[in-house]
């Protein structure tokens, strides 16, 4: 436990990437499902049978990300983990009924008499836009340091827009590679239509961080640092130039290339996902609680990531084999 | 009310759902196991359409469980922010396990398993089946481990009012463990032999007279008789353990108020907190003696040893517990009968299921749901049992809950209560009408129009 220095430094560093990444991967992941959901009323009644289809089999281990974090954070960091649950009580009940509503209707669509199907793809749609819309609100709540003020709470509203229209997008260019013809072109112009939301996300966010704190402020715009991080904001700048130009002329002959807006999305993700953190860094409550305050115990923290270190390589590996075998275009989901 | 109190209900209102789901698939995920392997076996069609059945309504309680649990996660965060502070030491890397080991497990090759028989070789599909059952299993193994931890803890020191782990293994295999996890296995398989008897029943009674049927609703039956003797051993042994650990919990499942020897076995009461004594007692004289000390005259605690001097009372309250304890027994003694008489109707002369009378088959649609029944009162009587404490000796619950208004409790209440009970009945009602759909041999995904510019599609379903 001594080998790389002081564990009360290095373990919550640690924990708190993990957290990270599994955060990371969630938003990309359940995005595209969600995203998927949110986008439901606007296909017909046998896209919707496809667009289910290509989500299928990989929600629920999508979902299982955001337990991870959640997990990792009630593990790691259990102060702050209360702190952050109570304080966003509101938009965490809303979210759990919306994952509760969304991840049965999947199941009760194709199974319920067929009367039924229309009550439950409608609530399909009604639970992913709980979940998109609350786990919107809850960013920019804790990008505001989690006061419930009238002005915070404006904020949090438009983040909620944001994302939501984010996971629409990012949904879109799921739809985009796993379907073809008549879908996919509808999909590519959802695709066109949702990226706003993702641009203003960021941007709102971006905006809004660095004039919330100004320790934050400081680590952007100070002197060296300005430079270093100037990559970050034209990169993502390039990216979303590309993801226009290129959505003007999908879908591409030969249908190649068509998870490539999808990918370029989550590269999007991934910078300003980045961003975030090192606004952030190093408090898991903004401005009040840092993960080195909040962390459990060293020993405890030294046992969870011996399992880790096992469990997340074999996890990666058949995740990657779950995606291989359900590689290609979508058609019908059959249970056998 | 109090945040406290509402905060119980929500916590028990939401493990009480979460649990219904779980209770089947930890099973049913071994039960489909033997269906596939049987049919690799003998490659005889009727084990393929027992599965091809069976492995939709695991979906859909999978899915239940899965929504569920993660409500159940956030919880811990949302109400009971100070049970992690406090012995989050403990319960984190146990949580964490929990979810590196099997929901992953679970969650990766569920897909696989559902989706994949078409597209994956044989071996891999039952590899896949093997690995969600296994992984329902871990998910099982690792959270009884934390609730037995809570019931019988040790392995750990306070620092500073906060637990630190010295031994693992010690708070691994805690004294309750064992059993606690056995008669949970067991119960778990229980509730899915009754389930798939009952919904095998109701199918054989609309006249779904199909082998698949056959096969499904024999395999129950036997299972559930060869097992319910033994799950009545294990919760025997269960009850002593408990007598050891948490006394007072035992001596309030016995509504037994007095220290004595030679006490009697209560069969119904109604036990009166204020005047500490029961009403209306119906009993068998020394029975209960006999079953907790193995000796007709044998010394049990009574409730009143755990009044301390200026009259705190340190045990649960009485009446829940006492009763969820006989309701779950009850059931146990009634599953008992019910699978033996089937089972001896069913060998008779080798009559097979025509030698079920019509009452029998109805009586197996009326036990469908018998082990949901056992399971949800015994887990009553074991966390009621509990009370005051969280974490036996170590925090109470009241220490534990957040300072969340009462209102904002009451409300997500509320919008639980609703929307539990709506899935309840969906889900009870999808299984019967799925079953009937397969009585009347029709296919069992409803099938969609086709708009225009759509892609005709080659494959059928089923
Ligand atoms: C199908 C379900 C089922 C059936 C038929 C039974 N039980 Fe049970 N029982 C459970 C399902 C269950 C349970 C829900 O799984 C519990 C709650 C916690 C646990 O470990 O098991 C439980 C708890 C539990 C406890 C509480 C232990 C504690 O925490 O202190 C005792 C003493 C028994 N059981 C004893 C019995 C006896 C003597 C039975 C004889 C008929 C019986 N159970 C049938
Ligand atoms: C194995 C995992 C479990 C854990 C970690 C756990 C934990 C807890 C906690 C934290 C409480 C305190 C909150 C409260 O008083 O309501 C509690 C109480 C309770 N639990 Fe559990 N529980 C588990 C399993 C279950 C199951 C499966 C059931 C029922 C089906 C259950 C039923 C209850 C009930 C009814 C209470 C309320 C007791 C009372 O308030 O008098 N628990 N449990
Ligand atoms: C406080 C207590 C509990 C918490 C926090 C909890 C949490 C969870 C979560 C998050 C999931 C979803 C996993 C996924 O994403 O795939 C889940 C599923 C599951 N839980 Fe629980 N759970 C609790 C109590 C229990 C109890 C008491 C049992 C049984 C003894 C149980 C057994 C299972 C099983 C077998 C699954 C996977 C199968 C299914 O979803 O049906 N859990 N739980």
């Amino acid at each position: 436990m001594y080998y790389f220095g002081d564990p009360e430094i290095w373990l919550p560093f640690v924990f708190a990437a993990l957290m990270g990444a599994s955060i990371l991967i969630y938003v990309v992941l359940d995005g595209f499902d969600l995203g998927v959901g949110v986008l439901f009323p606007f296909a017909e009644e046998d896209e919707k049978d496809r667009m289910i289809a290509s989500i299928g089999p990989f929600w629920d281990a999508n979902e299982t990300w955001l337990v991870l974090a959640i997990g990792l954070m009630l593990v790691a960091f259990p102060a702050a983990h209360g702190e952050i649950l109570t304080a966003l009580y509101l938009p965490v009940t809303i979210m759990l009924i919306g994952l509760i509503l969304r991840g049965v209707a999947f199941e009760f669509r194709a199974k319920a008499p067929a009367p039924h199907k229309r009550a439950w793809n409608n609530a399909f749609f009604t639970g992913s836009l709980m979940t998109s819309l609350s786990q919107g609100f809850m960013l920019g709540m804790y990008v505001m340091g989690l006061e419930w003020t009238w002005w915070n709470t404006g904020f949090a509203v438009l983040t909620a827009v944001f994302l939501t229209v984010g996971y629409s997008f990012i949904g879109a260019t799921w739809v985009i590679h796993k379907t073809d013809e008549h879908l996919q072109r509808k999909a590519v112009d959802w695709a066109k239509g949702g990226i706003w939301g993702l641009v203003l996300g960021i941007g709102a966010i971006s905006l809004a961080t660095p004039f919330v704190s100004t320790r934050i402020f400081d680590k952007w715009f100070s002197w060296p640092e300005a430079l270093y991080l100037s990559p970050l904001p034209i990169l993502s700048g390039l990216l979303v130039l590309w993801l226009w130009s290129m959505l003007r002329k999908m879908p591409f002959e030969g249908d190649k290339r068509s998870w490539l807006p999808f990918a370029v999305a989550t590269a999007l993700w991934i910078l300003a996902f980045g961003g975030m953190a090192y606004s952030f860094y190093p408090y898991v409550v903004p401005d009040q609680l840092t993960i080195y305050e909040a962390a459990s115990a060293p020993e405890s923290l030294f046992i969870i990531l011996i399992g880790t270190c096992i469990v997340l390589p074999t996890i990666m590996g058949y995740t990657i084999l779950a995606y291989t075998i359900f590689r290609g275009k979508a058609t019908e989901l059959r249970y056998d | 009310m109090e945040t406290l109190l509402l905060s119980r209900i929500q916590f028990a209102a939401n493990i009480s759902f979460h649990i219904l789901f779980p209770t089947i698939t930890i099973a049913l995920g071994w039960v489909l196991l033997f269906f596939k392997i049987q049919y690799n076996r003998t490659k005889q069609e009727r084990w393929m359409e027992a599965y091809r059945f069976w492995v939709k309504i695991f979906a859909l309680s999978f899915a239940m469980g899965v929504v569920s649990g993660i409500t159940m996660s956030f919880q811990f965060g949302t109400n009971w922010p100070g049970f992690m502070e406090k012995v989050g030491n403990i319960a984190g890397p146990l949580l964490a396990y929990e979810i590196m080991t099997a929901f992953f497990l679970e969650a990766v090759f569920l897909g696989i398993m559902l989706f994949g028989f078409s597209r994956v070789p044989n071996w891999l599909h039952t590899g896949a089946t093997f690995l969600v059952a296994f992984g329902t299993m871990m998910s099982a193994f690792w959270i009884i481990v934390l609730n037995s931890w809570m019931h019988t803890p040790q392995g750990f020191e306070m620092i500073d009012g906060v637990a630190h782990a010295t031994d693992w293994s010690a708070i691994i295999f805690n004294p309750s463990m064992p059993y606690r996890f056995a008669h949970m296995v067991l119960a778990s398989f229980l509730t899915v032999s009754f389930l798939i008897a009952g919904v095998s029943a109701f199918r054989w009674l609309i006249g779904g007279r199909t082998e698949g049927v056959r096969v499904a609703l024999k395999t129950a039956v036997f299972g559930a008789a060869l097992l319910i003797p033994v799950q009545i051993l294990v919760g025997d042994l269960h009850g002593l353990n408990t007598k050891e650990y948490q006394p007072a919990k035992v001596a309030a499942m016995e509504g037994n108020w007095e220290t004595d020897t030679g006490v009697p076995l209560i069969l119904f009461a109604i036990p009166d907190e204020e005047a500490r004594e029961n009403h209306f007692e119906i009993g068998i004289p020394n029975l209960a003696s006999f079953i907790l000390t193995h000796d007709w005259n044998g010394e049990v605690q009574g409730l009143n040893d755990f009044v301390t001097e200026d009259g705190e009372v340190l045990h649960p309250r009485v009446a829940p517990v006492f009763w969820s304890f006989r309701v779950m027994v009850g059931t146990g003694l009634l599953m008992l009968l019910v699978s033996w008489t089937a089972s001896y109707m069913i060998l008779r002369r080798k009559r097979g299921v025509e030698g079920l009378p019509k009452p029998m088959l109805y009586g197996l649609v009326g036990m469908s749901f018998s082990g949901w029944l056992a399971t949800l009162a015994g887990w009553y009587t074991t966390e009621i049992g509990r009370q005051p404490w969280l974490v036996q000796g170590v925090m109470t619950t009241k220490e534990a809950v957040a300072d969340v208004p009462a209102p904002m409790v009451l409300s997500s209440l509320i919008a639980y209560l609703v929307v539990y009970a709506v899935l309840l009945v969906a889900y009870i009602y999808v299984i019967f009408f799925l079953a009937r759909r397969m009585s009347r041999g029709e296919p069992i995904e409803p099938r969609t129009r086709q708009s225009e510019g759509a892609i005709p599609r080659a494959v059928p379903a089923e």
